[in-house]
């Protein structure tokens, strides 16, 4: 039988050399990489490496720069507007976070009842989301107008609540919150839909079990619900705090940074002194400077949040 | 520990009525295993008895008190469901206690109890794991012990095994039931094995189309099913069924080709002569007899222990099980007999025990 097997002739293939080389594992890899890492390169290396040289220039519009070293930091240092938009950046981050995921997350789980026309309303949570956000920033205007202000009327004309209406954007304070109740409104339908798909994953003999167990509502939500997504809420929660922190469309189309430019946040700020200003130089540094609250931020999920020890299998003794 | 009393229970969905009025008592300390095909009734009724369901109609009494309207959490019940619902966020230990957690019991309390209970079922070393890190059978172990731990008036198991491997359901097994003669706590079992039901159950209810067909000890289910669908249900390999015609001489069957053959019947009714009946007679009833009916065998299948027969015989396939070994192959003819004192006759027309 052996002998049989050996006498089978083995045909040889004659390959041109253009087979032999995309035989070669090494050179398939690289060809195979090469579109994307293309890609990478010049939609996401080059511009970043490119922000990151003109921050140490003093580059304006149609002028090349000089490389100035730290010269642009430094200034920003002791540039109060900028400091106003880190501490404004922080509030709106913190602030519209912490409302985005209260809301949201009380939504999907009132989502993740039977309701009737389920998903209809589903549907309807995303329109915010959907919106394109300049129009929607344009109907926030409308409704923060000192004039046609829609709650304004309500409060003043339909309730009488108060008797004069309210200057939404024209002071600090007030122009600050109205935007961060703007982010809200846009950011809940992703934190919903997010969590609502999280809240789907955990069996129901889980809320079962731990009804016989004697557990009431909130022991429910506290014991069963909030662990169980905890990992889905970091990712998400991640994500919402990269957005809102690198936010331009909604504080630009509304209030354009101002009154007297206590709205600014760094990125409409480097927006606003790099290209309406032209100091590209300088609106890069701030660009620039947000890069280590972002990292910060990602390594913060990363560790803090990610994965539990219950996620993971037997390696993990 | 208490009893459990199930009247003219009646569960609807909507128009669709699952559950038509049942009654089952089940005495204090007993083991009753509810068992039928899928879509029966018999997990709904399990989990009505949980307060998982609402009840449509009818009264469950735990004890002498009705819970109906007694959410799950004061049913002083515990229930092991068929995929364990394990806590994945908390160690076996935790998973244990939490009830008693959620009660505020004192630790002290909580640690003796989860360790006894842990003690009991083997969990010892592994009170520090997460149900990632166990095995099928360890998890099962930890959902049991999580109903121990709180000291029930009753246990209810969904299905507990349905999850396992074959070899693995059989050491279960007999581990459920050695737990149970231990605590000798009420307890109502779900399943669709009927293995499962005959060697564990004290009580067998066997439930189809929402109704109980039968309830009864194992044994007396096996041997006086009152119809035919409690004939066939227990007993692996089912029991072989013939149709035909009761007379004086026996039971007449009618082949293929227009040929009569008779079978010899025990007694019977008299009045029940010439009535269009099915005669059941279980694989392990059948007897080779030189003077018997001639059969031709169609497949062997050895065993070990004894060997299963399938065999043509007047028109039929039958499924014998003979404790000595057949050497007969496929295509010859052996001759068998009915053992007259333990066939079963049904009526034709309504299923019922003749």
């Amino acid at each position: 039988m052996t002998i049989a097997a050996e006498a089978r002739p083995v045909p040889q293939l004659s390959q041109s050399w253009l087979v032999r080389l995309f035989d070669y594992k090494p050179f398939l890899i690289f060809i195979c990489l090469l579109p994307a890492m293309g890609l990478l390169l010049v939609f996401l290396s080059y511009p970043l490496g490119l922000g990151i040289w003109l921050a140490f220039t003093d580059t304006r519009i149609g002028r090349g720069g000089y490389f100035i070293g730290f010269e642009n930091f430094e200034s920003l240092w002791h540039d109060p507007v900028f400091i106003t938009s880190v501490w404004n950046t922080l509030l709106y981050t913190g602030v519209a976070t912490v409302g985005k995921f209260a809301l949201g997350l009380w939504l999907a789980l009132l989502l993740n009842n039977h309701l009737p026309f389920k998903s209809l309303l589903r549907a309807l949570i995303l329109v915010p989301w959907i919106v394109p956000t300049v129009l929607s920033a344009i109907a926030f205007w409308w409704i923060y107008d000192p004039q046609f202000s829609i709650i304004s009327y309500i409060l003043v004309d339909v309730l009488g609540w108060r008797d004069t209406y309210i200057d939404f954007l024209g002071s600090p304070w007030p122009a600050r919150w109205s935007l961060i109740a703007a982010n809200i409104w846009r950011g809940i339908p992703f934190v919903a839909i997010s969590l609502l798909a999280g809240l789907q994953t955990i069996s129901p003999a889980l809320y079962e079990a731990a009804m016989l167990d004697g557990a009431n509502a909130w022991q429910r939500f506290r014991h069963v619900t909030l662990p169980m997504l905890m990992p889905i809420l970091a990712v998400v929660l991640t994500f919402s705090v990269l957005f809102t922190f690198t936010d331009f469309q909604l504080v630009y189309a509304i209030t354009r940074g101002g009154p007297i430019n206590s709205t600014h946040l760094m990125a409409t700020l480097a927006f606003q002194r790099g290209i309406p200003g032209g100091q590209l130089g300088e609106g890069a540094a701030i660009a620039v400077a947000m890069i280590p609250f972002l990292v910060l931020a990602t390594l913060f999920s990363y560790f803090a949040l990610a994965r539990r020890k219950w996620q993971q299998g037997e390696d993990n003794d | 520990m208490a009893s459990v009393q199930i009247a003219d229970v009646r569960k609807a969905y909507g128009s669709t009525q699952v559950i038509h009025g049942v009654d089952i008592d089940i005495n204090d300390g007993e083991f009753v295993i509810l068992v039928g095909p899928s879509g029966c009734g018999k997990s709904t009724l399990l989990r009505m008895i949980a307060g998982l369901e609402n009840i449509s109609g009818g009264e469950i009494r735990i004890g002498p008190r009705v819970v109906n309207d007694v959410p799950p959490k004061e049913r002083d019940i515990a229930m092991v469901f068929q995929n364990y619902a394990l806590y994945p966020h908390m160690t076996v230990a935790d998973n244990m206690a939490f009830s008693m957690k959620l009660r505020n019991a004192p630790k002290a309390e909580i640690d003796e109890r989860v360790s006894k209970a842990a003690g009991i079922l083997g969990l010892t070393n592994l009170l520090d794991r997460y149900p990632r890190q166990l095995s099928g059978g360890q998890r099962q172990r930890v959902a049991m012990g999580r109903a121990i731990v709180r000291d029930p008036q009753v246990f209810l198991f969904d299905e507990p095994l349905s999850n396992l491997d074959a070899k693995l359901r059989v050491q279960m097994r007999t581990e459920i039931k050695e737990l149970h003669q231990r605590l000798k706590t009420t307890t109502v079992y779900v399943t669709h094995d009927q293995i499962e039901a005959m060697t564990m159950a004290d009580k067998i209810v066997v439930m189809h189309d929402g109704i109980v067909e039968q309830m009864g000890a194992p044994l007396e289910l096996y041997d006086h099913p009152n119809n035919l669908f409690v004939a066939t249900f227990i007993g692996s390999p089912a029991m072989n069924l013939l149709k035909g015609t009761i007379t004086a001489d026996g039971f007449e069957t009618v082949l293929a080709d227009g040929a009569k053959a008779l079978w010899p019947i025990g007694k019977h009714p008299a009045d029940s002569n010439g009535k269009a009946a099915v005669m059941g007679i279980r694989p392990e009833h059948l007897m080779l007899d030189p003077n018997g009916l001639a059969a031709e065998v169609v497949v062997v299948e050895p065993m070990g222990s004894e060997t299963q027969v399938v065999v043509r015989c007047g028109g039929q396939d039958l499924t014998c099980i003979f404790r000595e070994r057949i050497t007969a192959k496929p295509g010859e003819t052996i001759r068998i007999r009915p053992d007259t004192s333990v066939t079963h006759l049904f009526d034709a027309a309504t299923g019922k025990r003749i």
